[in-house]
């Protein structure tokens, strides 16, 4: 098995690989992606002030050209600000991201290996959590524990589980049937060894195109929480909370308090999703 | 058609009863001893364990689980911590708001997004088509939050055309009271326009380039007639399950759009209750709109069963 998946290996690898580089949609999205992965690494030395900074003498100054921003309530420079404030969104999102592919991983590849009543039982379980509307219960689960960066990633990666266990678990009905599993078992290699071992590096693309997507779904749902004040906590200048200290202002005409933070986002979001889109196409291909 | 049916409601029931679990042993996380927590740090512990006995927290879990869902099933909902009065008399009004926003949103987004997808479908990889296509799949993908406050900025405040306060005066009559929606509501249509539009864009290339639609030009039917006729229909029915699928999103988006537009419904209700830790409140909340969740979408299924006859035929997937 092995030598006939190293010959046919790179040929897929490079096939995807040319789609994605003249996939349009696959290097805008990732630019941009890249381009907050750097703020939230260096934003810190790269910004012309502290993000934290209070300058009460210049509170709600419009955008000028010491701050090409402006300035919110306190003075704080909102350039600084939304550079840095990609710092613990990536830090969260991409964490909880992890612990759902993981949780899912694992969750999957037990149901969809060994089936029978666990199997049935499990999957409409998954079901049923995933006709919940997820937001409402995070939220109250974030209640429950208390807010903190470490709740949100436990409750997040938790309520993502079951939607990435739902298809690695199909992908693993398929993979479960090929010789190279009977193989295994016929060389009595034990069930955990023939799981992750064996199937798992064969439905590596599906769980990573299921990552990135909820990766996207992970930002939007942090965010939102940071925006009704459960997410990240002050002082962080993380985008939601910032909109979410502003927004009772804008009907004053501070509109760059809010403007900035809320195209930082959206351009975080739309890049993501433009990437995993891109990777789906290109591994379906 | 009934074993279908038979299906789909006991899903529904298993889906309800699992989200009651997660919500009542939330709710066992929360307070640590609660008689403890109600006398202060100071009180007597026999005093402590009798009003634990009294507000029956001594019981086995299970027990108390019976205990919460059984009143609540017969519409008592429990004693909110914060304004010391039954939970019911404030979510009922909120969700009966909420439901009325979200009507607002449906009504403008469903014949929007069917627009857009039937347009984009029959314009086809032109440069309109690539417009609505990527235009409503950015919009979906941002937070409500994220296009309510670029809403608010264009509308509200540079063009000053709509408020920015759902809150309508008292006393207003329903075209008032719209005025006041449209900004919300447009929130949430710019959240659900993009995956109606897809769908119906995609359904509505599968039917155009179907064998009936072939025969149906040319028989020489006019082209309007043939999409009319032929292809509309086949192509909406899969977009009536986005529809029904997108539920779950428009009530989670109803938290933050209430909140942003300080709508008095079933979303900022929430919102306030998690800022107070009223958990009862709580509670209650999230059950309402799993319950609601719950029925909406057994509705549609129920609707796109009765729409397509091939689902009737065979004893359901």
């Amino acid at each position: 098995m092995t030598g006939f998946a190293a010959a046919a290996a790179p040929s897929r690898r490079q096939e995807v690989f040319t789609a994605l580089s003249r996939s349009g949609a696959f290097l805008t999205g990732l630019t941009i992606v890249l381009f907050w992965v750097v703020c939230a690494l260096f934003g810190r030395d790269l910004v012309p002030y502290d993000p934290l900074g209070e300058d009460i003498l210049n509170a709600l100054g419009q955008p000028s050209a010491e701050h090409w921003f402006g300035t919110d309530q306190i003075g704080r420079d909102i350039f600084s600000r939304v550079i840095v404030g990609s710092r613990d969104i990536l830090t969260v999102a991409p964490l909880a991201t992890i612990l759902a592919t993981v949780v899912g991983t694992v969750l999957g590849l037990l149901t969809g290996y060994f089936r029978g009543i666990i199997d049935d039982i499990a999957s409409r379980l998954i079901e049923a959590t995933m006709a919940i509307p997820g937001v409402i219960v995070s939220l109250l689960a974030i209640v429950a524990l208390g807010t903190s960066e470490t709740t949100v990633i436990i409750v997040i990666g938790l309520s993502f589980g079951p939607g990435i266990a739902r298809t690695v678990r199909s992908a693993v009905l398929s993979e479960r049937e090929l010789d190279y599993v009977a193989a295994a078992k016929l060389r009595h290699e034990n069930s955990a060894h023939i799981m992750f071992v064996e199937i798992l590096p064969n439905i590596l693309p599906p769980i990573l195109v299921e990552s990135t997507v909820r990766l996207g779904y992970a930002i939007f749902a942090v965010a939102t929480l940071s925006f009704i004040g459960f997410g990240l906590q002050p002082p962080s200048p993380d985008w939601g909370l910032s909109i979410s200290n502003n927004y009772s202002m804008i009907s004053g005409g501070y509109w760059w308090t809010v403007l900035f933070d809320a195209l930082a986002i959206a351009t975080l979001v739309v890049g993501i999703n433009l990437t995993a889109d891109a990777l789906q196409e290109a591994l379906d291909g | 058609m009934n074993r279908f049916l038979a299906r789909r409601f006991a899903f529904s029931l298993v889906t309800l009863f699992v989200l009651s679990l997660i919500v009542f042993f939330l709710g066992q996380i929360l307070p640590g001893n609660v008689g403890r927590t109600i006398l202060g740090p100071l009180a007597d512990q026999q005093a402590v364990d009798a009003l634990n006995h009294q507000l029956g927290v001594d019981r086995p879990l299970l027990v108390q689980y019976g205990a919460w869902i059984w009143p609540f099933l017969q519409g008592d909902m429990g004693q909110s911590y914060i304004y010391r009065s039954p939970v019911a008399a404030f979510v009922v009004p909120a969700l009966g708001h909420s439901l009325k926003l979200a009507a607002v949103g449906f009504l403008l987004v469903v014949p929007l997004g069917i627009l857009g997808g039937v347009v984009a479908a029959l314009k086809v990889n032109r440069p309109l088509d690539r417009v609505i296509s990527l235009g409503g799949l950015s919009a979906t993908v941002l937070p409500e939050f994220v296009s309510g406050i670029v809403l608010i900025l264009i509308f509200g405040i540079w063009l000053r055309w709509l408020p920015i306060d759902a809150a309508w005066p008292d006393g207003a009559g329903p075209l008032i009271q719209l005025y006041y929606l449209v900004l919300p509501a447009m929130t949430l249509v710019l959240g659900l326009f993009g995956y109606i539009a897809r769908m119906a864009r995609a359904g509505m290339i599968e039917a155009l380039d179907s064998d009936y639609t072939r025969t149906a030009v040319l028989k020489g039917l006019p082209w309007r007639l043939v999409i009319w006729r032929h292809v509309l229909r086949n192509a909406l029915l899969p977009t009536i399950t986005v529809i029904a699928s997108q539920t779950g999103y428009l009530i989670g988006g109803l938290l933050v759009v209430e909140t942003l537009f300080r709508y008095q419904g079933i979303g900022s209700l929430i919102f306030n209750a998690a800022k107070a830790k009223d958990f009862p409140m709580l509670q209650a909340c999230v059950l309402i709109i799993g319950i609601t969740y719950a029925v909406a979408t057994l509705l549609a299924d129920l609707l796109y069963s009765f729409l397509n006859p091939r689902i009737q035929m065979g004893d359901g997937q």
